[in-house]
């Protein structure tokens, strides 16, 4: 089980940073997105995987490490304000630029002086 | 008394110029030296005791585990440098009162002065040395902002910056040195420091640490090859050159050797570096201060020269040195100020400090030329005035000293000739100024200055004179006290007295008179020789060497920072690469030795689901809805995944947050393009690929070492107290409210601060709202379908009521406010995709930045209610209670946190996904910063 676990860790965190490295606002997100999950996933992987043993006192004879699963908890909902954050910043950008590139041109004009010059305008 | 006080008097005070100045210019410098003055007299009252030999010590604990403490002494060398700046602070203020004009923000000059007051105050009553040295950064900071205060003239700003630029880099070296010297003796305790000398002088790392140390002092007191900034500091307001040039910032290297003088002094490198940097800057400074036309030039010059005089003395070992060098710093502190404020009054009443044009000023101000000559034979060391005084003890310590070996007699015959140019200097300053013919095509018709300005000189000179006439009765206890401090023994006999008999030191008086004498009558052939070279002017080189670190900056940034963050992205995951799968190729081994779980049917189908789904995200991710579909399908595996893996408490939390996510991503999607065109080249795919594959199996094998590797956990501790540390069973959920109750508040204040910025991003936003989907059909004309409407409805008070049943459980059972936060927020989005906003409107009138706000204030008071039965923050408290007919319950104050973090959840995701689905509506130009 644990050689399936870190595996779809594996993929998850290839295919997160796929996405991340495209140019385009929207798939960027996603892409981290799917980083999140598999952060997350390795974060909770510190505690070990252990089955029917929820840190619940009196449910179980032994208990999951619940560390690792508070700040993993924390993180889904911090990774959840992240996400917003960046989707909204990427609307931004686009309102006010007009294309949804990172950064923040067309692919037609990729040269390094007329982004600057769209900055001291 | 509180010695803490001291500092934050003046401190204060920076404030009160700024509150005051609207008041009018009398009040608002009356108003300024009220809290200086007070500080003083705090000073004043304990000096008493520090006569009788008892230094006064008060420390307040800050971070005891790193040593840093807020600590203060107050010693004799303590007391005297804080006569100097508060005492002289007070006359400066009064005099800039009358020398700022009305076009001069009155307000923002006393703000500086007084900051650099309190860095001042800092600096010499530190017992810590990481303290110290944050009050020496202080005063670089506030000289910077004092010098270029005429901000408008190029050359206080040119000015400022080489001050700041030297003073500032001589910091950090003082800061290593300080950090070296606090390793050797395992304390930033400067009573410790000092106690420990001989430590420190047998530490093989003693000559780094002395370096660093003396090039911070160095820099600060202008010493040879540092000094040129500080006649380009000259810029700055006369009252500032006063107060910093020539009383208290240069001496605050000075006053740093003086400090260190039991723990570093006493080596031979010390003996080297110190007096003969001292020696090469007094005779520098003496020299080139003759050739200025500038008044305040030659003043500079022979500030460098006199600095260069009392280091000279601390560098020579010798106990009574030090002493000539304590009291040298008092005396050069009076005769130089005074002579900046006479300076000043020339340049103020006559508009030049030209002394080309300035002649014969003593027929239009006698008064002024009287106090100003005194000021100027005292700097010449002439008897009956105090610089003779400490003059003569100079030579006599130079005629004692032996460390050059059989060269020693050079030293006293450098001496005379440096106070020879000395006397030429100041015989300058007297004849040209004040005699000499007539002024030449001044802007201004010189005469006397108002009353008061001439005040602060006067008791300055009359101090000259005190000194110089009766020594020992006005400085002698004083100069015993701080001497002791800088020696920490003893002081040896010396003899305050005018008259010594006929002896070596005075013929050396003789001389350099005679000499001056001569040098000033025969200037003109000097003058003839000096312009055969080119004045190497500092400022170019200083400006050079700047403008190439620049350039050097420019090019290595240009060549790395290029503007693309696709760029800035790769090259940082190669790194993290790099770094990451460098230890990987040690490891030998990656599986551990814990016993493995044997694999199930419903996992492998789950895991295959997952990954099936990731890469059907990354292959159609260039249509946009459908790899949303996707990621949705990956998120649901992460939260059974959490479920099966003992973590109900996250698979809850995945579970809500990912609907949310969706809706927030489904909403967005709205209005970014819908599809994304091939751009990328198949080179940038590949290469894409490699790097983030690679990075996939460093984590995968990373993350399958770490969970076949057994588990040393400190979890034991919460699981054992959870139950009767925390009151609750669900360990996941006491670990958030009580034993990491702190990290949890910080969370949801980030969470607050998210939602408060995207609400800011969208309030302002006018994005184009599509018409019609990507494949040109219109949206539908009826977004509220009846069902849907209908359905929601009823299922909102049950969602709500599953949500507060999550919500009270949590404490023992999974859940809490987290959860139950996330499916509130959940119920109440789903009434705005039913309805829509305008519906809403009229039944919510709920404000969700106060939602926010009231959870946040909740957790904040819960913390701080600990305070008022004496625990610290945080600390919770729980009780069982027994009430008819509902029986046992439990009250914590946890759950009253856990309320907190429940309304700050639902007021953030509201605020976020409320105010962005808004924007698909009428409603969108509603959106107002304030509603």
């Amino acid at each position: 089980m644990e050689a399936i676990y870190a595996f779809c860790v594996g993929i998850l965190t290839t295919c997160g940073l796929f996405l991340v490295l495209r140019g385009r606002t929207f798939t960027v997100v996603i892409g981290l997105t799917l980083l999140s999950y598999a952060v997350n996933l390795f974060l909770f992987a510190s505690g070990r995987l252990k089955l029917d043993g929820a840190a619940v006192l009196g449910q179980s004879a032994e208990y999951s490490d619940p560390l690792p699963q508070a700040l993993v908890l924390t993180a889904i909902v911090i990774g959840f304000a992240m996400t917003a954050f960046v989707v909204i910043l990427a609307m931004r950008s686009r309102a006010d630029q007009g294309n949804d590139h990172v950064d923040g041109q067309s692919s037609s004009l990729p040269t390094r002086s007329s982004a600057s010059d769209k900055r001291n305008s | 008394m509180n010695l803490l006080w001291v500092v934050l008097l003046p401190l204060i005070g920076t404030l009160v110029p700024l509150l005051t100045e609207r008041f009018g210019r009398n009040v608002c410098a009356f108003s300024v030296a009220i809290l200086p003055a007070w500080s003083l007299i705090l000073v004043l009252m304990h000096a008493g005791d520090i006569f009788e030999g008892q230094d006064i010590r008060q420390s307040i604990e800050w971070i005891p585990t790193m040593g840093l403490d807020l600590s203060f002494r107050l010693d004799g060398l303590a007391l005297l440098f804080l006569l100097l700046i508060l005492g002289i602070g007070l006359l400066v203020i009064l005099y800039a009162r009358y020398y700022l004009s009305a076009k001069d923000s009155m307000g923002r000059f006393y703000a500086y002065l007084i900051l650099f007051m309190t860095a001042m105050v800092g600096i010499v009553i530190s017992n810590n040395l990481i303290q110290l040295w944050m009050f020496w950064e202080l005063t670089s900071i506030s000289s910077f902002l004092l010098i270029s205060f005429w901000s408008h003239k190029s050359e206080a700003r040119k000015g400022a910056r080489m001050a700041l630029t030297v003073t500032g880099a001589g910091g950090l070296a003082l800061l290593a040195g300080l950090l070296l010297i606090g390793s050797m003796v395992d304390s930033y305790d400067l009573d410790a420091v000092l106690a420990n000398g001989d430590l420190i002088r047998a530490h093989a790392a003693y000559p780094v640490a002395l370096i660093l140390v003396l090039l911070g002092a160095f820099t600060k007191s202008a010493q040879f090859p540092f000094h040129f900034w500080l006649p380009h500091a000259m810029s700055a307001p006369t009252p500032v050159s006063a107060y910093l040039h020539s009383a208290t910032m240069v001496k605050a290297g000075i006053f740093l050797m003086a400090r260190f003088y039991p723990a570093l002094a006493g080596t031979d490198l010390w003996f080297i570096i110190v007096s003969l940097t001292g020696l090469t800057t007094l005779l520098l400074g003496a020299y080139i201060a003759l050739f200025k036309h500038d008044l305040k030039g030659l003043l500079a010059y022979s500030t460098i020269s006199h600095l260069g005089l009392i280091t000279l003395l601390l560098g020579l070992n010798s106990d009574l040195a030090a002493v000539a060098a304590v009291f040298h710093i008092i005396n050069h502190a009076t005769f130089k100020a005074s002579l900046f404020m006479a300076a000043g009054i020339i340049d103020h009443e006559s508009g030049s400090r030209d002394m080309r044009r300035l002649n014969g000023l003593w027929k239009y101000m006698p008064y002024t030329a009287t106090l100003a000559i005194v000021a100027a034979l005292s700097m010449a060391g002439v008897p009956l005035l105090n610089g003779f005084l400490s003059k003569e003890m100079f030579f006599a310590e130079t005629l004692t000293q032996s460390m050059l070996g059989s060269l020693s007699w050079l030293i006293p015959l450098l001496a005379t000739l440096g106070a020879a140019f000395s006397v030429a200097y100041s015989l300058r300053f007297i004849h040209d100024v004040f005699f000499n013919g007539e002024p030449i095509d001044l802007p201004k018709m010189p005469k006397e200055p108002p009353r008061y300005m001439k005040v602060p000189v006067e008791i300055l000179v009359a101090l000259c004179l005190l000194v110089g006439i009766f020594p020992a009765f006005v400085v002698g206890d004083l100069l015993d006290v701080a001497s002791f401090a800088v020696l920490s023994h003893d002081v040896p006999v010396h003899n305050l007295a005018i008259w010594h008999g006929f002896n070596v030191p005075l013929l050396m008086s003789f001389l350099a008179m005679v000499g001056g004498v001569t040098i000033y009558y025969n200037r003109h052939h000097l003058f003839q020789f000096q312009s055969h070279f080119d004045e190497a002017d500092a400022k170019h080189i200083f400006e050079g060497v700047v403008q190439s670190i620049v350039k050097f900056s420019q090019r290595f940034i240009d060549a790395l920072e290029n503007g693309s963050l696709q760029r800035y992205v790769f090259l940082l995951l190669i790194s993290t690469l790099v770094m990451g799968a460098w230890p990987l190729l040690d490891l030998t081994q990656n599986v551990g030795s814990r016993t493995q779980i044997p694999i199930d049917a419903i996992a492998i189908t789950g895991a295959i689901l997952m990954i099936l789904s990731a890469i059907a995200t990354v292959i159609w991710h260039r249509r946009r809805f459908l790899a949303l579909i996707f990621l949705s399908v990956v998120g649901l595996i992460v939260s059974l995944a959490f479920a099966q893996f003992s973590a109900p408490d996250l698979a809850l939390t995945q579970l809500s947050v990912e609907i949310v996510t969706i809706i927030l991503l489904l909403l967005a999607l709205f209005f970014l393009p819908q599809t994304t065109q091939k751009e990328s080249s198949h080179r940038r795919l590949s290469l894409d690929f490699l790097v983030s594959g690679l990075i996939g199996c460093v984590i995968g094998t990373i993350c399958y070492a770490m969970l076949t590797s057994p588990l040393d956990t400190i979890s034991d501790f919460f699981i054992a107290n959870s139950k009767t540390g925390g009151g609750g069973t669900n360990v996941v959920n006491v670990i958030l409210v009580d034993f990491r109750g702190f990290d949890t508040f910080g969370e949801i204040i980030v969470l607050g601060i998210a939602a408060l910025g995207i609400f800011k991003l969208i309030a302002n936003m006018r994005i184009y709202m599509p018409a019609r989907d990507d494949k040109g059909r219109a949206w539908s004309n009826d977004p509220h379908p009846m069902m849907f409407e209908m359905v929601s409805q009823s299922l909102l008070p049950l969602a709500l009521l599953v949500s507060a049943y999550i919500f009270l459980r949590g404490h023992n059972m999974p859940g809490g406010g987290f959860i139950a936060g996330l499916i509130t927020s959940v119920a109440i989005i789903q009434q705005y995709i039913a309805h829509g906003v305008q519906w809403i409107k009229p039944r919510v009138t709920l404000d969700y930045q106060w939602v926010i706000a009231s959870g946040i204030l909740i957790a904040t008071a819960t913390g701080l209610g600990s305070w008022i039965f004496g625990k610290p923050f945080l600390s919770t408290w729980f009780d069982y209670f027994h009430l008819p007919w509902i029986g046992e319950f439990e009250l914590a104050s946890a759950m009253l946190f856990d309320l907190g973090v429940y309304l700050t959840v639902v007021g953030a995701v509201m605020l976020i996904l409320a105010n962005l689905g808004k924007l698909t509506t009428s409603e969108r130009h509603d959106i107002k910063e304030n509603g």
